[in-house]
């Protein structure tokens, strides 16, 4: 007769079972290249996913069971850093660098768009040589590249 | 005798490289035309005399030389022929001789296919290349040499490869990536001797477009291959961890979509030179800086399979000289670079520059993730990871928001487009894109999911706007065929691209949404159910592989009584080095993979850990990238490439 295989880490409740897979990737095997715990089968990785569990059924909360592993292995675990100073850069450089790259565009375009009202009002004059000056150009590409 | 003639003909391949980097250099400079021409004959020999170096490392490998060093750490004689051949570029002396191999391929192409370019230009490139060729074939010798010898006496029996180097994805992976990272070498090429010789024309723009696209397409192929291959090679279900070597092949990509779009612009219209050139140089500096991560060590990866200090230093200096040439040369010519044309706000110019925003944030931020940890450590502020739940709370936003804006892109011409037009052509699309993202939540997931209802509303939007553009060409067509003919390569390339970023995007967002795992305890006989499938455990047996010993389980998969596949997951212990692999199988299916991976033998060996994944939509993962690399590589067969062909042989002739 069949029977039920059982889950290596078992949880009664599914909810916990949910948060030991996400804890077990968010956090870096500390011993290990570079692998989470999930992925790792290193014997540090197998005795931190057993005590994530026992924590999880003892009814600790996330950022307690975080905490402690933390305060044993350093912020070196967690692979998700924590925002604080030295990592602004890191969180919010992100951001920074799209609205930065976003009003250069704007900035381009302002420039653009004056320098367009001001060679249409000297419009004829001009255009009447840098037609000459394209033909030119375009002569000389024809040139070379037949 | 033969590791003796490669490495002999890899000094060969030295000197003509250092000849080439020169010579046709300074007769550009001079306007020497027999020196300008003496570029395509040495491109010629350098590759000849690359390939012979390249055979001699694979004669030794075939015919288990182990006298050769780099071969008895890398191979062994009970190892099958095709991986043998495939541990040619396994470790690292081997990768950096077939990155060499590839550069001067390219190289000869390079000189073999572009008849249409002035004389001047093509010494110019081919010039540059053999100053990249001769920073590396130096590089090889000096550092190093895949031919040191142990003598007088050497092990009778090599150490073996890596057995999770061993198999198919080793033997495609490396060399589509090489052929990308190293192609985009030709893009660096162009723009120098566009900056150097002052022509930074639409004409600059239109020759070295073509490199550009097949460079990238490779690099798009080799990564996506390296994701399949980590997938089921590794055995823990992942498809990118963002580890610093996925990271060092993923910023080029993105810096070289970037410069892909941005040539458009160039040629097209004449405008964005500047940025385009340096997009260019930093494509291939971007590549560089992937090889000095990878082969330096100074980054803890699981992929860092040979790494060492010294020839870190060698790539840094390489790197420092490439990038600080380049950029002062940059420096000085870029600034007499002339736009051609004007637009208007509302413009695909700018919806272009948009897209070159996000994508190159989007690369700063891959490569700010890389090195904070570096950065922290070396500020002496302790030791931090930055890892997947970085990347993913970063990139999804940004991807997401580049994606809305690619769809707009579609419906906006060049130079200006009225806002009302815009909101006539999108409309329809939007609200399509909306409702199905908000119904197929519940038809798949059963109950609302936001993150599946943003991925599948962006990635419908990306292909919706593609079709309803692609309709819309029809409106004033004659017949159907004739306008089919008509619309260019290069359209149909655009449109299979993006419709391959969308494929991508519903398989990211399905895949981690609704993917499910399990880690079972199993003895014979016992049985877990996942997403509807059966899975039961009926033991292991022992196998004999040619180089190792392995426990494979039987595994039957049904659904509602019905077989479904059976599959053979393994636990090998490989002979020589002893270690153990986990080799997962996996029935794989457009919309979903079912995937087993033996864990470790519990209670002596009557159960097995026993993971168990069902993966939906992973397939589309790779299909995506398959038809973005297959995008770029249409584009190539654009008719105005092969004219401009035509018209410059005749010209010879």
């Amino acid at each position: 007769m069949l029977s039920a295989a059982i889950d290596v880490y078992e949880f009664k409740d599914p909810e916990k079972e949910k948060r030991f897979q996400e804890l077990a990737y968010e956090l870096r095997c500390p011993k290990c290249q570079n692998q989470n715990l999930t992925d790792s089968n290193a014997e540090i990785a197998k005795d931190l996913r057993t005590k994530i569990q026992q924590m999880l059924e003892a009814d600790k909360s996330n950022p307690e069971i975080i905490d402690y592993m933390v305060e044993r292995y350093g912020d070196f675990v967690l692979y998700k850093p924590r925002v604080k100073p030295q990592t602004y850069l890191l969180w919010y450089g992100p951001a920074l660098f799209i609205i930065l790259g976003l009003i250069s565009i704007a900035w381009i375009l302002r420039g653009r768009a004056k320098k367009q009202a001001n060679t249409t009002a000297e419009a004829t004059e001009l255009s009447a040589t840098q037609t000459q000056q394209l033909d030119d150009l375009l002569h000389i590409k024809k040139d070379k590249k037949s | 005798m033969t590791p003796e003639i490669g490495e002999f003909a890899l000094i060969i391949g030295l000197l003509l490289s250092v000849i080439l980097a020169v010579v046709p250099m300074v007769g550009a400079a001079t306007r020497n035309e027999m020196w300008m021409s003496f570029a395509k004959p040495l491109a010629l020999g350098q590759f000849l005399f690359m390939i012979i170096s390249f055979l001699c490392l694979g004669y030794a490998f075939a015919t288990d030389d182990f006298s050769v060093v780099y071969v008895a750490q890398h191979s062994n004689s009970q190892m099958p022929i095709q991986f043998k051949l495939s541990a040619i570029w396994g470790g690292h002396e081997g990768s950096l001789l077939l990155w060499a191999l590839i550069l001067c391929g390219w190289t000869f192409a390079v000189s073999r296919f572009s008849k249409a370019l002035p004389l001047d230009m093509l010494a110019r490139v081919l010039s540059i290349m053999g100053m990249v060729g001769t920073g590396f074939i130096s590089f090889l010798l000096i550092t190093s040499s895949p031919f040191a010898r142990y003598l007088p006496s050497y092990p009778a029996d090599g150490a073996d490869l890596n057995p999770l180097l061993q198999d198919f994805g080793l033997i495609v992976h490396p060399p589509m990536l090489y052929m990308g990272y190293v192609g985009f070498s030709v893009a660096f090429a162009f723009a120098l001797a566009a900056l150097l010789s002052g022509r930074m024309d639409a004409a600059w723009a239109r020759w070295s477009r073509p490199w550009t696209n097949i460079a990238w397409s490779f690099l798009g192929l080799g990564i996506t291959l390296g994701s399949w291959w980590a997938y089921y090679e590794l055995g823990w279900g992942g498809w990118w961890f963002w580890d610093p070597v996925e990271n060092a092949s993923l910023m080029p990509w993105l810096v070289g979509t970037a410069l892909v779009h941005s040539l458009a612009v160039t040629e097209k219209r004449g405008v964005f030179k500047s940025w385009t050139l340096l997009l260019a140089i930093f494509a291939f500096s971007l590549s560089l800086l992937g090889t000095f991560l990878v082969r330096s060590g100074v980054l803890t990866s699981v992929h860092a399979f040979a790494s060492d200090p010294e020839r870190g230093f060698f790539i840094l200096m390489l790197l420092a000289i490439t990038m600080g040439g380049s950029l002062t040369i940059y420096a000085l010519k870029a600034p007499s670079v002339k736009s051609e044309s004007s637009f208007s706000w509302l413009s695909r110019e700018v919806l272009l520059l948009v897209n070159n925003v996000f994508l190159t944030v989007m690369a700063v931020t891959v490569l700010l993730g890389t090195l904070y940890p570096l950065l922290i450590d070396a500020l002496g502020s302790g030791k931090i990871s930055v890892g997947p739940p970085y990347f993913n709370a970063v990139f999804v936003p940004i991807m997401g928001t580049m994606s809305i804006a690619m769809g707009i892109s579609i419906a906006v011409r060049w130079r200006e487009t009225s806002q009302e037009s815009v909101i006539k052509t999108l409309w329809l699309p939007a609200v399509v894109s909306l409702v199905i993202g908000l119904i197929f939540p519940f038809a798949y997931g059963g109950g609302f999911d936001f993150r599946v209802f943003l991925g599948m509303s962006v990635s419908l939007w990306v292909i919706s706007t593609v079709v309803r553009e692609f309709i819309s060409k029809f409106r004033n067509a004659t017949t159907i065929k004739t306008k089919l003919s008509q619309l260019s390569m290069s359209y149909y390339g655009m449109m299979v691209a993006h419709i391959g970023v969308a494929v991508t995007a519903i398989g990211i967002t399905l895949v981690s949404t609704y993917s499910e795992e399990r880690d079972m305890r199993m003895a014979k006989g016992d049985h877990v159910e996942l997403a509807g499938y059966l899975f039961t455990f009926e033991g292991t047996k022992v196998v004999k592989g040619p180089n190792y010993m392995a426990d494979q389980a039987t595994i039957v998969i049904t659904e509602d009584g019905q077989s479904v596949t059976t599959l053979h997951p393994e636990k090998r212990r490989y002979n020589v080095k002893r270690n153990m692999m986990t080799e997962a199988d996996i029935d794989a299916g457009l919309f979903r993979d079912l995937y087993v991976a033996l864990g470790e033998p519990l209670n002596n060996g009557e159960a097995w850990a026993v993971r168990v994944h069902y993966k939906p939509y992973v397939r589309w993962l790779w299909l995506g990238g398959i038809l973005m690399s297959l995008g770029g590589l249409l584009t190539v067969f654009d008719k105005r490439y092969r004219k401009k062909k035509t018209r410059g042989r005749v010209a010879n002739a």
